[in-house]
Parts: structure tokens; C-alpha cells; sequence
């Protein structure tokens, strides 16, 4: 059953191959059977897979398949191989699932749209790469599916192509994401001229035996690996290309922010935790990425007006928790909130679809309200991930995943009780925007009417992802066990602090959220423009609302001097040299040629001046 | 014999089509196909039949006395590296023949009079090893080159033909110099006048000599290449060139000098090639910086592919003078891969500048709705281009890229900065000329049945070396292997 392990990313793959050639000549009911029925089909083959090896596991906790050498150059022979263990297990069995749900919904979220075809191709190109990113067994297939997924996003974002707007954002994800991959491959040239190889777990090996803590070498690699993670899992300084993401279809953004894509630069960290267990500096840089991040991104998605804007800056903030959780040594405990927040984010955005299609394609939400008894589905649905996003306590699955994450910083000797009230600070944001969101989309009066309710194959995934919101947090005992075999237990020291303080302080933090954004947002809904109004308040909101003038700075710092330059340099400044050299020659030519006058004794002159000049340097000298 | 027949079979076919010419243009056309097809095959053939060289440099030679007076042969023989390069001339001489099918409708005879001799000379000059003879390939490749631009191109075809002709020309001249040096070095040594590659390959020298002469080599394949500050003939050739023109220009005509460079000026001057390697790197990364960059600029369709081959060449030379097996191997699958994506990105120009008659992305925009297989397409080969992993333009700068960080942390770091300038091209190519709006209401017809042949070939051809090299990689294995045991080697 193992040995179909290479069907999980080439059903998909082939699925994408499918649709590209023939895609456009087939109706969309075909269309849709082939593009999501891959993505079934490779759940299916996933679940398969992992029910074996949960019930009888490999003996060396993982298994490898090899199916052919891809590049051989003397000791480089990095093949294309896939490497299972229960990491990469979990993530794709919940990449997989939740891809499935997101591309049964898009059968009728995508219903009449001309590029019908076109999207399934990209979407299940999307689940290959990611799944390839995966299950890559070498750092360089890793590096295939890592720019499968950027390139994937690129098509996605500006799959409405006609609309340039959509065109800019999608070149801006893939161009920035590609920054940060230019430190990724930096850092693969370090491993392999290092320790002489890309296969990962012989890598792991070789820098636990030649590295020693603390080494330049090994803090290199994680800064550089870092690098290539903060660009595709959209941190603090490459978190910019994330908001824009929105320009593509909704169901697009819960695949880009919920299974795939975003969690790629967790998952790398993950898989090379050894680099950073040796590099303290660099494993410290990932948790301080992730504190500043998920602060800055909640006051961010505090003043956001575009719902989708909103969930995209929590996701921001929801990866930094991720990062946080990897940067204190809590391994599992990251990998945990991956998949709490796979579940509820696919929701929030496949949620948040049904009430932007019921209202004409309208995204301000304030110009929503009242939609709890309008759209009960959507209300429900999206309450329930709500409140596992803001970790409503006990009953949902993010509350779970991100008491795990706090409790381990307050308790990690990395983390401390600075990161851990940076964490709980983080949870009191989270907490406001969300109900903010909540309170102004479906309490109040109805702004907007409803002009269209979603059928069952949007509904249905909804509902599933919603149950798994609430019940995906009740298996985390089982669920640390499963990752104690693939990556390394998390090492308590610290602060002593136990885990019903730590619960009860995040509970207390949550509920405070919300009844501050009841008040705010429900009680005195003037209040909040009252802030807005005297200056500083002003100041405050543009600052936070346009993501602290980063993307502001990177223009004006770099996009628009590259684009000036190149604009003026248009008729290369090279060629000038040889403009120059042939100027010159025309003009002694000219000058030449205006001897040639065709005058007798004009020559006579010249042939004895000539002779004159010639004879008096031979006489002189 | 073989080797022979491959270049009797395109001098013959063109005199061939050019006579058929006044009877049909299309018996011109299907003449020049079949004999480009044959070459092509019979290269195949033998790919698949020798694939490993025995015990000698040579897979297979052919060598006839041609001046013995002054030691000239008439000497053929090919390597893992030659053969490669073969298979690449006659796969893109067969692309570009189909290419120019209706697109070339005046003087048909003698253009493939011209298309044919260009390929005779190019692959004489991957055949010869009597630098004679070579040096006499190389010029017979620039004259139908100049014809080809002159009278088939564009608006501004005399002066970028002019400007080709001049830049090739007083370059090989340089050559030439530098042959005859090495010649009359090789004679006051042994007392032997001969043109003999493998006999001139460990001719003693004065190290200030071999400096000079290593130089004269290079400038000439630098010109061809071609080396930044040495490129630009190259933006108005391939722009102003007819569409066939351009395909050989990028995809042929460039990697002579690569080759060049491989086969003489490494193995004939060691030493000094090996003190000049950093230069050479230096010069390789700048070119692949600032060809991007330029590339960036432009809003001439033609003109932007042209720039980028600036950039991928930059990466081919990076590659050679790393001069480690890594590189190396990724210099000539850079090589290849370059020739196939950057000929389908001029091909693709071709069929739109054929349709719309106008080369300015200003003019396009929402192309996708119009020619949506021509657009998937176009994004296939600018997606090579940028370097993607899983086709082939990744095996080879990764490889490039992995062995300069051996020698060169700095140009190696600076190199991959301009994988990411790469992305800026060929995202701006998509997105002005097929994506937003079809502000200028084009309506014009798809690829044709033999067109979207073309791309499918040239799509499945860069899928299977990106995911599959190896069989480039093994059949270049010897020749790295020589190189690598070179006294300067790395």
C-alpha cells in the first residue's frame, strides 16, 4: 500500500496535464468530475496510505521511495524520491482533504466563469506542487514543488487576467516569494558544498555529525533557509504580497492560505529543524519573525474594511504563531496549528465566499450586516471558525493549537515572558478583529439584500470544515505521540508556568476581545470613527491599515528605481560606446572625403606639401 | 563518412531547393525539410547507437589530406559535447524550416539556399578539428547569416546586418591572428607546421604568449556569445532577423562561441584560461545581471527575447570558466535548454509579429482571449525561461549556479540574484502582451495544426531534459572528464 505513495502527487499532476491539453473542449460537468475527482482520488490514495502507517508503521518510523535519478553529476544525484514519515504524513492527508473540499465547493463557486477549465488546471497543479513539496525526499525536489506553488499562485491571483489590477498582484506574489527563494537556493549551495548532499535526512545527519552548536556554518544555512520560508509563508520583512493575494478567486485564497503555499515555509523549518537546533541564533531569529509578524498583522487586520483583506492578515498573524511555535522548539505544537488552522481558515474563506457572492461580489463589509438570518449557513459556519480563529476556550480546535503554541513559549528556554505575553497581546487582537468581523457582517441591520443562496456543493464542504473546527482539537494527545516519531519532543524549562494559568490567562484575553468589540462594534458603533478622529488616531489607522508602509517603502526604495532605471536604459547605455566609434570614423570620412575635390592643382598642392613634409622628416631626424 | 555526409547533405540541399525554387516555392520548403531531417536523424542515430566513447577522445572521426604543404587536413570527428550540439542544430534547422513556412513567401529558393548553408557551416564548425578548417567553417556560417538578416529581415535590417557582419568579422580576425601565432609557436617547438587540434592541444609556450593568443580565441567567441560590453550586435540582429533567422541566431549561432570556448580556448591554454578564469566569471555574472536588466526595459517583443539570451549566456560562461564538473555540465545543458526555449519565444514573436504586424507590447494586451493555445504557449517557454524547476533551463543554471558557489561565494550569491531579475522579464512579457485588456480589438487566428506541432515538440523536449538529463549529462561525462584533468583544472 506504501508503494502507491507516488500516485498522491501524479494523480493531481496528471489531472492538471488533463485539463491543460483538453480542458477547453470539454463541457464543465466533465471538467469538473476530472478536477476534482484527482483531488478525491489522491485524498483517497493519502488516507490509504496513512491508515497503513498508523496501523503497522515502518520500522525506521519512515519510508522512501525512489523513482529515478534526476540530475547525476558526480557526487550531486538528487532523484525524484518521496520521503513519508508522520510529518509529512499529517500534512498531506490534511492538504489533500481540505484541497478536496475547497475544489468541490469551486464547482459551483466557478459555475459559467469562461476560464472554467483553465482553473481546475491551475488548482490541481497546485496541489501537485505542493504535495511534491511534501513528500520530497531532497531539498532540491523540495525546491520543484516550492516553485510549483509560487508559480501556481502567480496563475491563480491573476486568473481574472483581464483585469490588470489582478495581473500586478499575481506577479507581485510570485515576484516576492522568488526574493525570498533566492536565499532558499543560496542555502541549498551552503548544504550541499558543505555536507555533500540534498537528501534531507542524510543532510540532518551530516550537520548533526560536522556542525557543532552555534556554528557560522549552521546559522548561515538557517537564516538563508529562513529566508526562502519568510517569502512563501508571507513574514515579516516579504509579508507584503499576501494582502494583494486576494485578487483571485475566493476559493483560491483558502487553498493559497489554508492547505497549501503558506504553511510550505513551516513545513521547511519543520523538516530541517536539526539546521536550527544548532544554530540557536537563527532558531531565535524564526520565533522574534514570528512575534513581530503576528502582532503587526493583528493591528493590521484591526482596520481593514475588505472581509477578505481581514482573513488575510490573520493568516499572517495565525503563520507567525506557527513560526513562534517552531522558533521555541515546540515542534509539534506548530505542525498542530497547521492543521487546527487548515481546517478553520478554508472555512472563514469558503464562508466568507457564500456571503460575497449572495451580495453581488460586494467585499466591504460595511456595507454588510445582518446577515445571521439571512444566510444562517454562512452565519453559522463562520462563527464556528471564528471562534476557532480567535481560540473561543475548551470547545474549539484553535484554542487547542494555540495554547500548546503560548504554553511552550512561556515554558521554552528559548521563549520567555516577553514572547509569551507578545503571544497573549497577539490572542487579544485576534480576538477583536474577528468579532469586529463577526459583529459587523452579521449583526446589526441588513445593508445590503441578498440576491443569491449557495447550493449544497458549496454548503456541504462549509459544514464539514466547520464540524472539523470544533472537533479537530480533541486529538491532540494522540497527535503529539504521532509527531514524537518524526521530530524531536519539546524540552520544557523556563518559566514554570502550568498549563491551566496558561489556558485560563488566554481564555481571559479572548473574552476580553469580545466584549470590547461588542461594545465597540455592536453597543456604540460611533466609537470607533470617534477614534479614527483626532489625529493621532488617524495617523494610526493609514499606518496600520496600509500594513506599516512597508509596501509603501519597498516601492519607492526598490520598484520604482529598477522600473526608472531600466525605462531609461531602454536603448542600453553599451551600445553608445560603438555609436561613438562609428561617429567618428563618419566624420573623418567627411572630413576626407572633402579633399577629394577634383581639382588639379589642388592635388598638385597636397603632393608637394606632401613631398616638403616627408623629406624634411627624413632629413631631420 | 558520416560526419561528411552530414555537411555534403545541407550544401547539396540547398542548391537544391534554390533550383526547385522556380518550379514551386513548396518544393523548395519540403527539399529543405527532408534534408534537415535526415541530418537530424542520422545524428540520432548515432546518439542512440554510440553512446559511450570508447577509448579515444573521438566517437567517431573522418580525415582526409586537404594542404599538406602547410599541415592543413581535412579533419572531422565528433565528441559527447559536438554531438550534443548537433542534435540541437538539426532539431532547431528542422523548427526553423517549418517556422519560416509562411512567413518567407518571397525569393523562397534562395532563402533556403541561405538557411542550409548557415547550418553546413555550423555544424562544420562543431566537426572541425583542424582549426584551418574550423576558422573556414566559422566565416562560411557569416555570410548566409548576413544574407538572411539583409534581405528576409525587418525595418532596420542593413544596419543590423552590417553591424553582425562587422562585429563577427573583425573578431574572427582576431581568431585568425591567433591560429596562425599558435601555428608558427607549435613549429618553432616541434619543428612541425600542422593545424592538427590534438597535436597543437600540449604545444609549449611562453606563458605571456599563450595570454595573448588565449585572448585572440576569446574575443572571438566573446563577440559570439555573446560577453556583456561585446553584445550589442546581438539585440539588433535578432530583432530585425526573420523569424528562422532569429531561431539559429539564439539558438545555434551563440552557442559556437560556447563551444569555442570549451574546445580551445580551455584545453589549448590552460594555464592562461586558468588566470583569467576570474575575469571571465566576473564578466559572465555581469552579463547575466545586466542582460535582465535590459531585457526589463524593453517594450520591443523581439527585442526583450533578444536580451534575455545576454542573460542566459551570462550562466554558460559563468559556467565554463568555474571549470568544475558541475558547472560545466550546466553550462552545456544550459546550452541546449536556452536553444530550445529561447527559439520557441522567438518563434512564438515570430507568429505574432505574422498576425499583427507590429513588435510592440504597447500594441498587444489580452491576447489570452484572442489566441489562448499561442498564450499557453508563450507563458510555457517564459516560465522555462525564468528558470523554473522541472524544465530544463533549471537543471542547467542550478548546476551552474551550484558549482561557481564552489569557487565563488560572491558571484555565485549575485548570479542567483539574476534568476530573480529573470522573473522580471518574463512576467512583464506575459502580462503586456496577453494579459489585461484587448484594448486594440485584435481578432486573429490561433496556432496552426504544423505551428502548435512545433511547440508541442519543443514543450515535451524541455519536460523530459528538465526532469530527465541524464542522458545529456552522460554523453557529455567524458569531455568533463577531460577537461576537469587539464593541468589548471578545477
Amino acid at each position: 500500500m506504501l508503494g502507491l505513495l507516488w500516485l498522491v502527487p501524479a494523480i493531481p499532476f496528471a489531472g492538471a496535464l488533463w485539463l491543460a491539453v483538453v480542458g477547453p473542449r470539454l463541457r464543465e460537468r466533465a471538467v469538473a468530475v476530472i478536477g476534482t475527482g484527482s483531488i478525491a482520488a489522491a485524498t483517497i490514495v493519502s488516507l490509504l496510505i496513512g491508515a497503513q502507517f498508523l496501523s503497522s508503521p515502518p520500522a525506521s518510523g519512515a519510508y522512501t521511495q525512489t523513482l529515478w535519478t534526476w540530475v547525476g553529476v558526480g557526487t550531486f544525484q538528487p532523484g525524484i524520491a518521496f520521503y513519508l514519515d508522520a510529518l509529512s504524513l499529517v500534512m498531506v492527508v490534511v492538504v489533500t482533504f481540505v484541497s478536496f473540499l475547497i475544489h468541490l465547493y469551486s464547482t459551483e463557486f466557478m459555475h459559467g466563469d469562461e476560464g472554467y477549465s483553465r482553473f481546475f488546471a491551475y488548482m490541481n497543479l497546485f496541489v501537485a506542487s505542493m504535495v511534491t513539496l511534501l513528500l520530497a525526499d531532497n531539498l532540491l525536489l523540495l525546491y520543484l514543488g516550492w516553485e510549483g506553488v509560487g508559480l501556481c499562485s502567480y496563475l491563480l491571483i491573476g486568473f481574472w487576467y483581464k483585469d490588470t489590477v489582478n495581473g500586478i498582484a499575481g506577479q507581485k506574489a510570485f515576484i516576492v516569494t522568488r526574493a525570498g527563494d533566492t536565499a532558499m537556493a543560496v542555502g541549498l549551495y551552503l548544504l550541499f558544498h558543505n555536507l555533500g548532499t540534498l537528501r534531507i535526512q542524510d543532510l540532518m545527519q551530516a550537520a548533526h555529525d560536522h556542525w557543532a552548536v552555534g556554528s557560522p556554518l549552521a546559522v548561515a544555512a538557517g537564516l538563508l533557509l529562513l529566508g526562502g520560508a519568510v517569502g512563501k509563508s508571507a513574514q515579516l520583512p516579504l509579508q507584503t504580497w499576501l494582502p494583494d493575494a486576494m485578487a483571485g478567486p475566493t476559493p483560491t485564497s483558502a487553498l493559497i492560505h489554508a492547505a497549501t503555499m503558506v504553511t510550505a515555509g513551516v513545513y521547511l523549518i519543520a523538516r530541517t529543524h536539526v539546521v536550527y537546533e544548532l544554530a540557536p541564533a537563527a532558531q531565535f531569529a524564526v520565533a522574534m519573525v514570528g512575534i513581530l509578524t503576528l502582532l503587526m498583522a493583528g493591528c493590521s487586520a484591526l482596520t481593514q474594511w475588505d472581509i477578505k483583506r481581514v482573513l488575510a492578515y490573520s493568516t499572517i498573524s495565525q503563520i507567525g504563531y506557527m513560526f513562534l511555535a517552531l522558533g521555541v522548539g515546540a515542534w509539534g505544537a506548530a505542525i498542530f496549528h497547521f492543521m487546527t488552522h487548515a481546517f478553520f481558515k478554508a472555512l472563514l474563506f469558503l464562508a466568507s465566499g457564500i456571503v460575497i457572492e449572495a451580495l453581488h461580489h460586494e467585499h466591504n463589509i460595511f456595507r454588510m450586516g445582518g446577515l445571521r438570518k439571512e444566510l444562517p449557513v454562512a452565519f453559522w459556519t463562520f462563527l464556528a471558525g471564528g471562534c476557532a480563529l480567535a481560540g473561543l476556550p475548551l470547545i474549539t480546535a484553535g484554542f487547542y493549537s494555540k495554547d500548546l503554541i503560548l504554553w511552550s513559549t512561556a515554558n521554552s528556554p528559548i521563549g520567555g515572558a516577553l514572547l509569551w505575553v507578545g503571544g497573549l497581546i497577539g490572542v487579544l487582537f485576534t480576538s477583536l478583529y474577528t468579532f469586529r468581523l463577526i459583529f459587523l457582517v452579521f449583526f446589526g441591520d441588513v445593508k445590503t439584500p441578498v440576491s443569491h443562496r449557495p447550493g449544497m456543493t458549496m454548503g456541504g464542504p462549509v459544514m464539514v470544515l466547520a464540524a472539523l473546527a470544533i472537533i479537530g482539537g480533541f486529538v491532540k494527545g494522540s497527535f503529539e505521540t504521532l509527531m514524537t516519531t518524526a521530530l524531536p519532543p519539546f524540552h520544557e524549562a523556563g518559566l514554570g508556568v502550568s498549563e491551566l494559568v496558561s489556558s485560563t490567562v488566554a481564555g481571559v484575553a479572548f473574552a476580553l476581545g469580545l466584549v470590547v468589540a461588542w461594545y465597540i462594534w455592536v453597543l456604540h458603533p460611533a466609537l470607533a470613527d470617534q477614534a479614527v478622529e483626532f489625529s493621532g488616531g488617524r495617523l494610526l489607522h493609514r499606518f496600520w491599515f496600509s500594513d506599516w508602509g512597508m509596501d509603501w517603502l519597498y516601492d519607492r526604495l526598490l520598484v520604482r528605481p529598477l522600473v526608472w532605471a531600466a525605462t531609461i536604459n531602454k536603448n542600453d547605455v553599451i551600445d553608445s560606446i560603438y555609436d561613438g566609434i562609428a561617429a567618428v570614423t563618419t566624420t573623418f570620412y567627411r572630413a576626407a572625403s572633402l579633399t577629394e575635390t577634383g581639382k588639379l592643382r589642388w592635388h598638385a598642392a597636397w603632393i608637394a606639401g606632401g613631398t616638403v613634409v616627408t623629406l624634411a622628416i627624413v632629413m631631420l631626424l | 563518412m558520416t560526419l561528411l555526409l552530414l555537411i555534403l547533405i545541407l550544401l547539396i540541399g540547398g542548391v537544391l531547393a534554390w533550383a526547385a525554387a522556380r518550379r514551386s516555392a513548396s518544393a523548395a520548403r519540403w527539399i529543405a525539410l527532408i534534408a534537415v531531417l535526415a541530418d537530424f536523424f542520422i545524428t540520432l542515430n548515432l546518439w542512440i547507437s554510440k553512446p559511450a566513447a570508447g577509448a579515444g577522445r573521438w566517437i567517431t572521426e573522418a580525415d582526409w589530406a586537404w594542404i599538406p604543404q602547410i599541415g592543413v587536413r581535412f579533419h572531422l570527428a565528433v565528441d559527447g559535447l559536438s554531438l550534443l550540439l548537433l542534435l540541437l542544430t538539426f532539431f532547431l534547422g528542422v523548427l526553423s524550416v517549418l517556422a519560416s513556412w509562411r512567413e518567407i513567401t518571397d525569393a523562397v529558393g534562395f532563402f533556403h539556399l541561405n538557411l542550409l548553408w548557415i547550418l553546413a557551416g555550423i555544424a562544420g564548425v562543431f566537426l572541425a578539428v583542424d582549426l584551418f578548417l574550423f576558422y573556414f567553417a566559422w566565416e562560411l556560417m557569416l555570410v548566409p547569416m548576413y544574407f538572411l538578416i539583409a534581405i528576409w529581415g525587418h525595418e532596420d535590417r542593413i544596419y543590423a546586418a552590417v553591424k553582425f557582419f562587422i562585429f563577427t568579422q573583425l573578431s574572427g580576425l582576431l581568431m585568425l591572428i591567433a591560429i596562425l601565432a599558435l601555428f608558427f609557436v607549435h613549429h618553432g617547438a616541434t619543428g612541425v607546421y600542422t593545424f592538427e587540434y590534438e597535436e597543437l592541444l600540449n604545444t609549449p609556450m611562453a606563458p605571456g604568449a599563450a595570454m595573448w593568443m588565449m585572448l585572440g580565441f576569446f574575443i572571438a567567441f566573446a563577440v559570439k556569445l555573446p560577453v556583456i560590453v561585446l553584445h550589442t550586435w546581438l539585440p539588433d540582429a535578432h530583432t530585425e532577423a526573420p523569424t528562422a533567422g532569429s531561431v539559429v541566431l539564439a539558438g545555434l549561432l551563440l552557442k559556437t562561441g560556447a563551444y569555442g570556448m570549451l574546445r580551445f580556448v580551455l584545453p589549448l591554454f590552460p594555464d592562461a584560461a586558468h588566470a583569467f578564469a576570474p575575469v571571465a566569471m566576473a564578466l559572465g555574472v555581469a552579463g547575466i545581471l545586466y542582460g535582465a536588466f535590459c531585457a526589463f526595459g524593453q517594450t520591443d517583443l523581439k527585442r526583450l527575447v533578444a536580451y534575455t539570451s545576454v542573460s542566459h549566456l551570462g550562466f554558460v560562461l559563468l559556467g565554463i570558466f568555474t571549470w568544475n564538473s558541475l558547472a560545466l555540465q550546466g553550462a552545456v545543458v544550459t546550452m541546449i535548454c536556452h536553444g530550445i526555449s529561447t527559439g520557441a519565444l522567438f518563434i512564438i514573436a515570430g507568429a505574432i509579429q505574422h498576425r499583427l504586424h507590429t513588435r510592440e507590447m504597447g500594441q498587444m494586451g489580452g491576447l489570452w482571449a484572442v489566441v489562448p493555445r499561442l498564450s499557453g504557449a508563450a507563458l510555457f517557454f517564459a516560465l522555462a525561461s525564468l528558470g523554473l524547476p522541472g524544465l530544463g533551463d533549471f537543471v542547467g543554471e542550478f548546476l551552474v549556479l551550484l558549482g561557481a558557489y564552489k569557487q565563488s561565494i560572491l558571484l555565485s550569491v549575485l548570479a542567483t540574484v539574476g534568476v530573480l531579475f529573470a522573473t522580471f522579464y518574463a512576467l512583464k512579457l506575459v502580462q503586456r502582451a496577453f494579459q489585461g485588456q484587448n484594448t486594440f480589438n485584435w481578432s486573429v487566428p490561433d496556432l496552426a495544426p504544423h505551428e502548435g506541432l512545433v511547440m508541442a515538440v519543443m514543450i515535451v523536449a524541455l519536460l523530459w531534459l528538465g526532469l530527465y538529463p541524464r542522458p545529456v549529462l552522460t554523453t557529455f561525462e567524458p569531455v568533463v572528464a577531460q577537461l576537469e584533468q587539464l593541468p589548471a583544472g578545477r
